[in-house]
């Protein structure tokens, strides 16, 4: 535990932690005042992957803009696609084949494992342990097998369409993510034996970073920072959209508001994604996987439409404002890590440098989802 | 329940004017609350208010507990407008989207502020500061964020030439 | 020349090969270890299991160019890593790997590995200062706090061994542990019944003195980069690299000699330096082990476990040891 100390405001140098650095997962910056290894002020400095997707969402129609979506967050990119699809579905009032929708939920949920998985890893690294992030990435090559052979992609999917999807699912498919889910499980047990119940694991989290529930409203953090600290906010059970609400599985909340608490909440949310994904295996309904009636070229009714879900890292939303064009007149991306970010700057002053990047690693930063 | 009680909040600060129709975006409508269909716009409540009022109406929804979503705007230039978009949202079951707009003059974008209300709002209105120019009064550091630190240019604007 | 001059000359030749062939190697080994932990191949393209990679290694970081970073403090920045290599292949020389073979025996054989170990602090102090970097210097100042704090605790039970074999000379420690692994000062005697517990404490000294995981906090690369040796590149970096196993291996050494009995075999049977080698090669797979599976501590954790922890415990064992041998 950090001793409280007196920090002397003058006395300090400046720390460029980034761009380029380690911890920091990506090209991100943070300005950090230091006062020898206390924080005393940081400031986070964002801009070095921005491609303007917005804007890009106003030159291209509605369908030339689904690959973008999943060049937001690389490693959970399914939920930003399925956010997309479903808001257009609901302006344009399409009606999606169950079947659709089924898979739809399983392919997310396989893609939240597989982004917490490689989370993990990466947290892990973050403290000082290396060799669970190669037994995350052994088993996340599974999923990512499955889904390339689905999608046809392994990392930046196309696979959603307006009304449906793009392919249907094989017998091959749902034999491997049968297989997986029992493996999977097995693994996270071997997880928890080799990092959750660590003693230097612990000391390094317990009580380090407390984010409260009112600071987490003040800046909209959502998805498993926010449930860390015992808000139990998830959209997929607060305002249930696709088939979600039809799946019996637990919001993991926790009370503690610290690292550990943000950590064991992604943990227990991949057992919960397990649960989704056997249910969705066992009650996947036969039919057609794309609408009947859809319209060639998608154009919107004028108005403003908002769409949010639950990715991997939080509440992910997608305002369309249409003038009845076939391309939108304004998109506007909101991105979970962009407001759990944000955070940081506030809640680091006074911490420990190494406790602070390990207060970044517990975010589950994605840059490109922040810089968009 | 809690839509009930934060439409009439907001609806207080309209008093005397008449609730504005349901009008269709893209074309002006009058300051005032409106109730949205969720299923087809995903939000709930509707207000727009006056640059003025803004600071009152997200008191009422702190107060509320909702917490911020997002900032955005949005350019009308044939009204030779742009508007400011503000997405609030709860924590609880008892789902209530809140969108609160605000239409300021093209050649004259400024409005107040919200960071000292929701400490959140920071980064979302630099962003919207960078993309449309708009400025926020009494924004502590008003500087472009996602743009490079010199940018003097506003990429969402509908007249912007790359 | 004399023949015992050249006698000298010889074992100390012989001693900095087999420092500079174990650092080598010991790259090698932990490269393919963390590779078996981690379930994945490991250097394998290079000679039979890859054996050939050190020396390639070590050639393409000689044919690279030593760069100064700009505003460095140029004597410093160079002289760190000499500093970190040249005290580690010393200490090999009063190292006795079995009865006959020691480059030269000294009666103060404990002490002069203590000197040599403590040096290497400096060198870590040098570099850091010298490179000019934030993250090296913050990365050095924790370092040299950390090697100050775990020198104690480490000098304190190895006193206790000294005090219980009545001698400072390796050699003569090894021997008064022969005849059998019950003879061996880790497991406890009646002057000493807490001996499993300075093992304990001499071996997580010996790591944290070579900054190994999960005591790296002068590299820890995921806050400070590479700390200490951020700037360095080509051959100083290599030396650095090379001074790390160098120490690793005395530190195996001294455990070995200190608490398991030298070149004694556990059986009374053939006691040679084949046993010598065994065991430290079995302390270093420990290691090398440790690493790959904990996370790294924090600074405080760390320094609290030395003074709060370490230290009162050692300090009770040379207590009780003294007061015991004065009993029996």
């Amino acid at each position: 535990m950090s001793a409280p100390i007196q920090l002397r405001p003058d006395e300090t140098f400046l720390l460029n932690v980034g761009p380029q650095h380690p911890a920091t997962h990506g090209v991100l910056r943070v300005k950090m005042q230091m006062d020898g290894e206390y924080i005393v002020k940081a400031e986070t400095v964002l801009g070095y992957v921005h491609r303007m997707h917005e804007k890009m969402g106003e030159n291209r129609t509605y369908a030339q803009y689904l690959p973008n979506l999943s060049r937001l967050d690389y490693l959970g990119a399914l939920g930003y696609t399925h956010g997309h699809v479903l808001a257009i579905e609901r302006a344009a009032g399409i009606e999606v084949p169950e079947r659709a929708e089924y898979i739809r939920a399983i392919t997310v949920e396989l893609n939240r494992v597989a982004s917490h998985l490689f989370w993990f890893g990466a947290f892990v690294m973050d403290l000082g342990g290396f060799s669970p992030l190669m037994y995350a990435i052994q088993d996340r090559e599974h999923i990512l097998d499955m889904l390339e052979a689905v999608t046809g992609a392994r990392l930046t999917y196309c696979y959603y369409r307006f009304g449906g999807l793009y392919n249907d699912v094989d017998d091959d498919f749902i034999e491997a993510a049968k297989r997986f889910i029992p493996r999977m499980r097995k693994s996270l047990k071997k997880y928890d034996a080799l990092v959750s119940g660590n003693i230097i694991f612990q000391k390094r989290l317990e009580g380090i970073a407390p984010v409260s529930a009112e600071m987490c409203r003040k800046y909209g953090a959502t998805g498993p920072v926010a449930r860390g600290s015992g808000i139990n906010f998830d959209v997929r059970k607060n305002e249930p959209y696709s088939v979600y609400p039809e799946f019996d599985f637990d919001v993991p909340v926790y009370h503690e508001c610290d690292s550990l608490a943000r950590y064991k909440v992604r943990m227990d949310e991949m057992e919960q994604s397990l649960r989704i994904i056997e249910q969705g295996l066992e009650t996947l309904p036969d039919g057609p996987i794309m609408a009947e009636k859809k319209p060639k070229n998608i154009k919107l009714p004028v108005g403003d439409y908002y769409q949010a879900v639950e990715t991997a890292r939080g509440s992910f939303g997608i305002r369309i404002v249409s003038d009845g064009d076939k391309n939108a007149y304004r998109l506007k991306l909101r991105s979970p890590t962009y407001s759990n970010m944000h955070l940081f700057d506030e809640a680091c002053e006074g911490m420990l440098i190494m406790d602070a990047l390990a207060f970044m690693g517990s975010l589950d930063l994605v840059i490109p989802e922040i810089d968009r | 329940m809690i839509l009930e009680t934060t439409q009439q909040a907001l609806q207080a600060l309209f008093a005397g004017s008449v609730p504005a129709d349901e009008a269709e975006a893209g074309t002006p409508r009058g300051n005032g609350v409106l109730t949205r269909d969720y299923k087809t716009h995903g939000y709930h409540l509707d207000a727009q208010v006056d640059a003025a009022q803004l600071l009152a109406a997200v008191t009422i929804l702190d107060e509320g507990g909702f917490f911020i979503e997002s900032i955005t705007g949005v350019d009308w230039i044939k009204e030779n407008q742009l508007e400011v978009i503000y997405d609030f949202s709860r924590y609880d079951f008892d789902a209530c989207r809140v969108v609160i707009r605000t239409r300021i003059p093209r050649d004259k974008p400024e409005v107040p502020t919200i960071s000292t209300i929701y400490a959140g709002a920071n980064w979302h209105e630099r962003e919207t500061h960078d993309f449309f120019g708009i400025k926020f009064a009494g924004h502590p550091h008003l500087v472009p964020l996602l743009l490079p630190e010199d940018a003097d240019f506003h990429p969402l604007l509908k007249d912007f030439k790359a | 020349m004399s023949l015992t001059l050249l006698n000298v000359i010889v074992a100390v030749v012989i001693a900095i090969a087999f420092a500079a062939v174990n650092a080598a190697y010991l790259v090698w080994a932990e490269r393919r270890g963390a590779a078996r932990i981690q379930r994945r191949p490991g250097p394998n393209i290079n000679g039979p299991f890859g054996l050939l990679q050190p020396p390639l290694d070590g050639i393409k970081l000689m044919t690279k160019q030593l760069m100064i970073p700009g505003g460095a403090d140029k004597i410093l920045f160079m002289v760190a890593p000499v500093l970190a290599m040249a005290p580690a292949i010393m200490s090999f020389v009063t190292i006795p790997f079995s009865e006959g073979i020691a480059a030269h025996n000294m009666e103060l054989g404990v002490l002069v590995i203590f000197a040599f170990a403590s040096m290497g602090a400096m060198a870590i102090l040098f570099a850091g200062w010298g490179s000019r970097n934030k993250y090296s210097v913050m990365a050095s100042v924790r370092a040299v706090s950390q090697n100050v704090s775990y020198e104690i605790p480490m000098l304190i039970t190895a006193i206790t061994v000294v005090m219980t074999t009545g001698s400072m000379d390796l050699k003569e420690i090894s021997m008064a542990q022969s005849g059998g692994f019950w003879h061996w000062n880790i497991f406890p005697s009646l002057q000493s019944p807490l001996m499993p517990i300075s093992f304990i404490i001499f071996f997580i000294c010996s790591l944290a003195e070579t900054n190994r995981a999960p005591f790296d906090l002068g590299e820890a690369e995921s806050e400070l980069v590479a700390g200490f040796h951020t700037e360095y590149g080509s051959m100083g970096f290599g030396l650095f690299f090379m001074g790390e196993y160098a120490n690793i291996v005395i530190g195996a050494s001294l455990t070995t000699i200190l608490f398991l009995g030298g070149w004694d075999c556990p059986f009374g049977m053939f006691p040679g330096v084949w046993w010598f080698l065994l065991k430290i090669y079995l302390l270093i797979a420990t290691f090398i082990w440790i690493r790959w599976t904990f996370p790294r501590t924090t600074i405080y954790g760390l320094l609290n476990l030395s003074w709060k922890i370490l230290i009162p415990i050692s300090l009770f064992n040379l207590l009780l040891t003294a007061g015991l041998l004065k009993v029996f």
